[in-house]
């Protein structure tokens, strides 16, 4: 079978080895993009991704990513956000200020706050996920359990204005939402590339769902 | 809920692992890669990889093991030792490593956590403090391998690691390093409540009990060294064990 390729764009901000190492773990071919007009080329792309918002949503506009992102999921095709990535396809942030994020789920990211000492942040570490019971989620945790553990690590997560693109959720102090897909929009705050075998499994959906 | 984490750490010079010959299945036992492999099949939550290789060309071999353990092992990697500048973690990072962890580079240059975390993020900086008691409630950070007592209040020295921009504290006992009696809990208890980022304990691992312990003194990680490379115990082991005691584990089906 022909090797499918994935597309990561590579904007400067975070370790995208992990990544290019658990795709082509997944049989697949992992084209590094640096550039905003390559990436109409391929019919998935992943947007990896650590750190502040802020710096890398400026730094997606800088570049011109932000409309050549748009313009790719307006065509149809498939986009995953792991992480950072993940919280810049919502519309704003609130990590030192207000940024605006690439606005394709209306929603918002803030930061966790506790006053119980034991909830470090950030979130670090595997935490287990309530899967929805939807076709959308289906799709990214197909052969998947329900409360199956992934790898987190962050201090702020997502809230969507519709719950609808939720397709899990994870317990942290609150309940906040873990994945979304919406469409042809898959995202993570966890690290599928550092989930072992079930992030792996989220991955070869992905995958299989580019090459349907 | 988020699980306590087990961490398998490897002590790697000249490119073989130096703890560790008990393994059965391997088909080179000193082989970091085929070792760190083994840890991931049987359910580590993270691989630690510390080097303690001195020389120029130990490092070269490290940043391609580095490579090639990432190629196999599907959970986040730590390394550390020896780093002492930006560009050792570009490259440690550009290899596959998730984290990297700071020690005596840190505390002579304490700028270099702040300059790692502004360009990597806080997510990958861990520093590592080896603390020794040194009158009732005071510990020290100790350096060089636990060679140099800094005169740093160990606690004092975790709280300004955070606000330099640490993401994890990898908080080593020297006292109970090696005596297998248990963790330091006193010590445990006294960083872990100084700071709001998560404190991995090590040093002093000997029976099974120990690890539920360290979990109650605040611990949100532990690092396992040569108990899990002698076979004393099983990841599989004290996974089950923390499970029975309520504690929350992720278990590999």
């Amino acid at each position: 079978m022909r090797r499918i390729k994935i597309a990561i764009i590579d904007y400067g901000f975070g370790n995208i080895k992990s990544v290019i190492n658990a795709l082509h773990y997944c049989n697949a071919e992992a084209c590094v993009v640096d550039s905003p007009l390559r990436i109409s080329n391929f019919g998935g792309t992943i947007l990896p991704g650590v750190g502040a918002f802020w710096p890398a949503a400026d730094f997606l506009r800088l570049k011109g990513f932000d409309k050549a992102i748009r313009d790719y999921v307006n065509s149809g095709k498939i986009l995953y956000g792991i992480c950072l990535g993940f919280q810049l396809f919502f519309t704003k942030g609130y990590e030192n200020g207000n940024h605006e994020g690439l606005n394709l789920i209306p929603g918002e990211v803030k930061k966790f706050k506790f006053k119980d000492e034991l909830l470090k942040i950030p979130h670090v570490g595997w935490n287990n996920v309530s899967i929805k019971d939807s076709l959308c989620a289906k799709k990214m945790f197909f052969s998947i359990d329900d409360k199956e553990s992934f790898y987190f690590v962050h201090s702020y997560y997502v809230i969507p204005e519709n719950s609808l693109c939720v397709s899990s959720t994870c317990e942290y102090g609150l309940k906040f939402c873990s994945s979304v897909t919406y469409e042809n929009l898959w995202g993570s705050q966890f690290h599928p590339e550092k989930s072992g075998e079930k992030g792996l499994k989220i991955l070869s959906n992905f995958v299989n769902e580019v090459s349907k | 809920m988020l699980g306590i984490r087990l961490i398998a750490c490897l002590d790697v010079t000249n490119g073989r692992v130096v703890k560790g010959t008990n393994f059965v299945n391997l088909k080179d036992a000193g082989d970091p890669v085929e070792v760190a492999r083994q840890y991931y099949l049987d359910g580590a939550d993270e691989i630690v990889f510390l080097d303690i290789t001195a020389t120029h060309e130990g490092r070269n071999t490290t940043i391609d093991l580095v490579k090639k353990i990432a190629e196999r092992v599907f959970i986040p990697l730590t390394v550390g030792g020896g780093i002492r500048t930006v560009e050792d973690i570009r490259n440690l990072l550009n290899a596959g490593a998730d984290k990297i962890s700071l020690n005596s580079s840190a505390v002579k240059d304490p700028e270099i956590v702040k300059k790692a975390s502004d360009k990597f993020g806080i997510q990958c900086i861990v520093i590592a403090v080896d603390a020794k008691k040194v009158e009732k409630n005071r510990w020290n950070v100790f350096v060089n391998g636990g060679r140099i007592d800094t005169g740093i209040d160990a606690v004092i020295w975790s709280r300004k690691v955070v606000e330099l921009g640490a993401g994890e504290i990898l908080l080593t006992s020297m006292d109970k390093d090696g005596t297998k009696n248990g963790y330091d809990l006193e010590l445990l208890r006294a960083v872990s409540s100084s700071v709001e980022i998560p404190v991995i304990a090590s040093g002093g691992a000997g029976k099974i009990e120990h690890f539920s312990k360290a979990c109650e003194s605040g611990a949100s990680a532990i690092l396992v060294a040569s108990l899990f490379h002698y076979r004393e115990l099983t990841i599989e082991e004290v996974k089950n064990y923390l499970k029975s005691k309520g504690i929350f584990v992720r278990i590999i089906s």
